[in-house]
């Protein structure tokens, strides 16, 4: 029997066989996440019920010396979740228990494959709601978005995963369970919840999840703004940061995006619109229609030639309907296409498209923007058509250089998707071989035999012990088989 | 800055002279000076004083430390260096003072980078002629960034924009054998590898010595308003709380202020529009007032009247002990505040020891206060009896400060989930335990 016969056998006894999965055509549905052209096969699937389970999977891998991968929902855009070929894949969907929804102590308690909008309706009747809302909500699981430390429309205001996540049980690489953390705040010691949050798996994996509610606003204006350019539609941003507002959400889209979103969900934005914004705000009824009052007088001065209010939450759902289908919808104008995540400072946001325009006429590949432009947050949608040689290449260029761009102008190579397998390349760009060798002591601190979710994040790291600055021939890990293609 | 040297092993005999060489080399000749009692952590005089002027120079002393075993603890302001437990040694002193500024502050991006010793108040009087602000609002003058970040200390408002631990969003400090390290950026929202920030906020100088922060900022309100309202009771100081947090007034803060003897403050901070302000402070005083009529069962342990202000009371964002005196912090889940109060006042009437609490009950995170001369073994006896309850509420019991003989005596710290991970990180940072060693959680 192989080691990992073995291994799906010991799991069987322990889990039960409707919990492991080894035939090879059901395994291959599981060979992807939302970064769909990275593909591999893991070599054994399991599926635990409870966080105990999810431990004692975890333990015999950590026995076995045999690498795992956690995934939530699947829908990651960074490859944080591609299986590893000769690993385990880790997946939480049965995981999907709201434990509690506590309106008094405002929190909740989740089991982390329950659907980040399943926590929000569950604490709808209460009055709170779950902030974090990446664009996939409807599918993405709360333990993927502690993974990737997933922010939103909404962070704006509101923040990130980070800063609504107050316990954790957590399962550490060797397969101990570990509470931090709970409903109260600042326990003693290190904050520990501050880089379990964003490890995307390198670090161990959320057994059950404890999140701040945050109460439902009393009123929500939302408005969409039709500009003539991107550039008088940031001056209009500009404007309203300026003027010390903070809505709830500031979205900008240009009009390739536009154009693509019509095409798959007719939103009905303004025709002819260079650029649209969304903006809302929301809080006490009286301050939002103050405030609200301030953004339209900003878009006014600023060129915007239509405004829309949403009347009632219909309206309001449409506004949203466009943008959150952005990226789904270029399918409908491109056969093929890249998603990207950059960040750069919000001011520098009238050179950054000025320059995304510049490289996508020199390769002669189309550039869809959709951005948070509250917060610098940019999502070009490199567009291209596979099926005509070299023109993947091309886009991946321009995708890779608008990177490069957004690290030049002092932002980050990811916002929101994670880095993952796609961008662990690109962090030597961003961060020096020091700042690098000082987060994989914090790998090393949880992981020394590097088996969670190993090759993601980080371009060859050293092993824990190894002396840094002293890297030649081919990694250890290579070499040994047990981890490949940094 | 290249690595350090890892064929130097540490030299663990060292004459003073060749030692004041070394460092003064590291950080320059003006920059460095001889220990005195004045300089004093825990009982123990440091052998150096180094005032370090860069982040290259603050590097360069910490590979000297490193190199002969040298114990560092850093200090900003020197308004915290009383608290916790004492370091098993001190041999150098890293002040950062000298690395005070702005370096960067693009208002339209609402990000600041600022040396890490530059003074809280200082950069808020920066940041005011651009009306921002960083949003923390604890009274600490002479409190250092750096200082403030290191020991996660946060203010009233920390219910309405989170504590310095959200508000920091990048930083460069420099590891125990004198590597300079970078975690996070100028960008809000950004998650490329480890949020180092989040680790370093509350370490105590256990991990690292903080060089240069970036903070998300805010904009400074048009207006805010204060609200206050009394609770004869802990039930009563707890409904007022509910009352708030379950409405929709959207408060920045909610405190509470109960001095020994007497009833407890419940005071709520709005910030909005000057045009909506005195009738949302309106609407809430009347909310309160209705929660406060509910408990009012007898004229005794009745309240007073709602008070609208738009000052602060003057005890806001202060914690509430005087000097020589012991503060403790006792955290819970919000709905069992009623719980750890009563904790409060039954450890305190069988101790003997009056304790005055104040803090963010918005949140949960309450300070404790117990005046200067509190006999030792008296102060065991209230956090023994305090630690005893907390399952009942979930939270934890720590304290933070108190006369030097008398920390070494308790168990500061308590309980810590999570421990043996958190050794494993030190183990990483700092194998050589040469920052602030014994001063953390479980003697980290």
């Amino acid at each position: 029997m192989t080691p990992m016969a073995a291994l799906a056998e010991t799991l069987r006894s322990a889990l039960g066989s409707e919990a492991v999965i080894d035939d090879p055509q059901r395994r291959r549905t599981y060979e992807c996440d939302g970064l769909a052209h990275y593909k591999v096969t893991p070599a054994l699937v399991v599926l635990p019920t409870t966080a105990a389970e999810l431990a004692t999977v975890v333990r015999a891998c950590a026995a076995g010396g045999v690498p795992f991968v956690a995934r939530g929902s699947g829908t990651g855009l960074s490859g944080g979740a591609l299986p590893h070929a000769d690993g385990v894949l880790i997946v939480t969907s049965r995981m999907r228990r709201i434990v509690e929804i506590d309106p008094s102590n405002q929190r909740a308690v989740v089991e982390p494959g329950v659907v980040n909008l399943d926590v929000t309706r569950a604490a709808g009747p209460y009055g709170y709601y779950f902030a974090p809302d990446p664009s996939s909500q409807q599918v993405c699981s709360v333990g993927g978005n502690v993974a990737e430390n997933s922010g939103g429309a909404h962070c704006l205001k509101y923040g990130f995963t980070a800063n609504h996540v107050t316990g954790l049980r957590w399962v550490t690489p060797q397969g101990d369970l570990v509470a931090i953390g709970g409903k109260a705040p600042d326990p003693p010691g290190y904050d520990l919840l501050g880089v379990m949050v964003g490890s995307e798996g390198t670090l161990g994996i959320a057994g059950e999840i404890t999140v701040r509610l945050t109460r439902s606003p009393e009123a929500v204006r939302t408005l969409l703004a039709g500009f003539e350019s991107t550039d008088a539609a940031g001056a209009a941003v500009s404007a309203i940061i300026g003027a010390g507002l903070v809505p709830a959400a500031i979205e900008m889209m240009d009009a390739l995006a536009i154009e693509a979103a019509e095409a798959a969900v007719h939103c009905g934005y303004p025709a002819g619109a260079g650029a649209v914004l969304v903006v809302e705000v929301d809080g006490a009824a009286a301050d939002a229609t103050h405030e609200f009052d301030d953004v339209m007088r900003h878009c006014e001065e600023h060129g915007a030639f239509e405004l829309r209010v949403a009347a009632d939450d219909r309206e309001r759902a449409l506004i949203w309907k466009g943008r959150k289908s952005a990226f789904a919808a270029v399918g409908r104008i491109s056969p093929d296409y890249i998603v990207q995540d950059g960040v750069i400072p919000r001011t520098a946001l009238p050179e950054a498209l000025r320059r995304i325009a510049a490289l996508s006429a020199a390769a002669g590949v189309r550039v869809a923007n959709v951005f948070h432009a509250g917060d610098g947050n940019l999502h070009p949608l490199v567009l291209f058509d596979d099926a005509e040689e070299g023109q993947a290449e091309r886009a991946e260029e321009v995708s890779g250089a608008i990177l490069d761009l957004c690290i030049e102008l002092g932002g980050s190579i990811t916002g929101e998707h994670g880095v993952g397998s796609d961008k662990a390349r690109y962090m030597p760009r961003m961060f020096s071989d020091d700042d690098l060798d000082t987060m994989q002591l914090v790998r090393c601190a949880f992981d020394p035999e590097g088996l969670s979710n190993p090759g993601k994040v980080f371009p060859t790291p050293r092993l824990c012990g190894e002396v840094p600055g002293r890297r030649s021939g081919p990694h250890p890990l290579v070499s040994a088989g047990v981890a490949d293609s940094f | 800055m290249g690595p350090p040297d890892p064929s130097a092993a540490p030299s663990t005999v060292s004459s003073p002279g060749s030692l004041a060489a070394s460092l003064s080399e590291a950080v320059g000749t003006e920059h460095l000076r001889l220990g005195g009692s004045g300089d004093a952590v825990g009982g123990f005089v440091p052998r150096f004083v180094a005032r370090p002027v860069s982040t290259a120079a603050l590097s360069a002393l910490m590979r000297a430390a490193t190199r002969h075993d040298l114990a560092v603890v850093p200090s900003g302001g020197g308004t915290r260096l009383s608290w916790g437990p004492a370091p098993e040694r001190v041999d150098v002193v890293a002040n950062t003072k000298g690395m005070a500024g702005v370096v960067e502050h693009v208002a339209g991006d609402l990000v600041v980078v600022v040396r890490a010793g530059t003074a809280l108040d200082d950069l808020q009087a920066a940041l005011a002629r651009a009306g921002q602000r960083l949003a923390v609002d604890g009274h600490w003058p002479g409190a250092t960034v750096g200082g403030l970040v290191a020991h996660g200390l946060s203010g009233p408002s920390r219910l309405g924009f989170g504590t310095l631990r959200d508000l920091l969003i990048g930083a460069t400090f420099v590891r125990a054998d004198g590597t300079v390290a970078h975690t996070g950026g100028k960008v809000v929202k950004n998650v490329a590898g480890y949020d180092l920030g989040k680790l370093l906020h509350g370490s105590w100088g256990t991990l690292g010595v903080l060089a240069e922060v970036v903070f998300r900022l805010h904009p400074r309100p048009p207006a805010s308003r204060w609200v206050t309202a009394t609770a004869g009771t802990p039930a009563g100081a707890s409904a007022l709380v509910q009352a708030v947090v379950q409405s929709q007034a959207v408060a920045v803060a909610v405190e509470l202020d109960r001095p020994p003897q007497g009833p407890a403050a419940l005071t709520v901070m709005l910030e909005g529009p000057s045009a909506t302000i005195d009738a949302r402070a309106a609407a809430l005083g009347a909310r309160l007032a209705t929660a406060a009529h509910s408990f009012a069962t007898s004229p005794r342990n009745g309240s007073s009247p709602i008070c609208l202000s738009d000052l602060a009371p003057p005890w806001w964002g202060r914690l509430p002990v005087d000097p020589g005196g012991v503060l403790i912090r006792a955290t819970t889940e919000l709905d069992a505040l009623p719980l750890l109060l009563g904790a409060f006042d039954a450890a305190s009437e069988a101790t003997g020891l009056a304790a005055h609490a104040r803090g963010s009950a918005g949140v949960g995170s309450l300070m404790l206060g117990l005046p200067a001369g509190a006999a030792p073994d008296a102060v065991a006896d209230l956090v023994s009896r305090l630690r005893a309850g907390t399952g009942r509420w979930n939270g934890s019991v720590v304290v933070l400060d108190g006369p030097p003989g008398m920390l070494g005596t308790l168990d500061a710290w308590g309980p810590v989930a999570g421990l043996e991970l958190m050794q494993r990180v030190k183990e990483q940072f700092d194998p050589g335990r040469i920052l602030s060693p014994g001063r953390f959680v479980g003697g980290i």
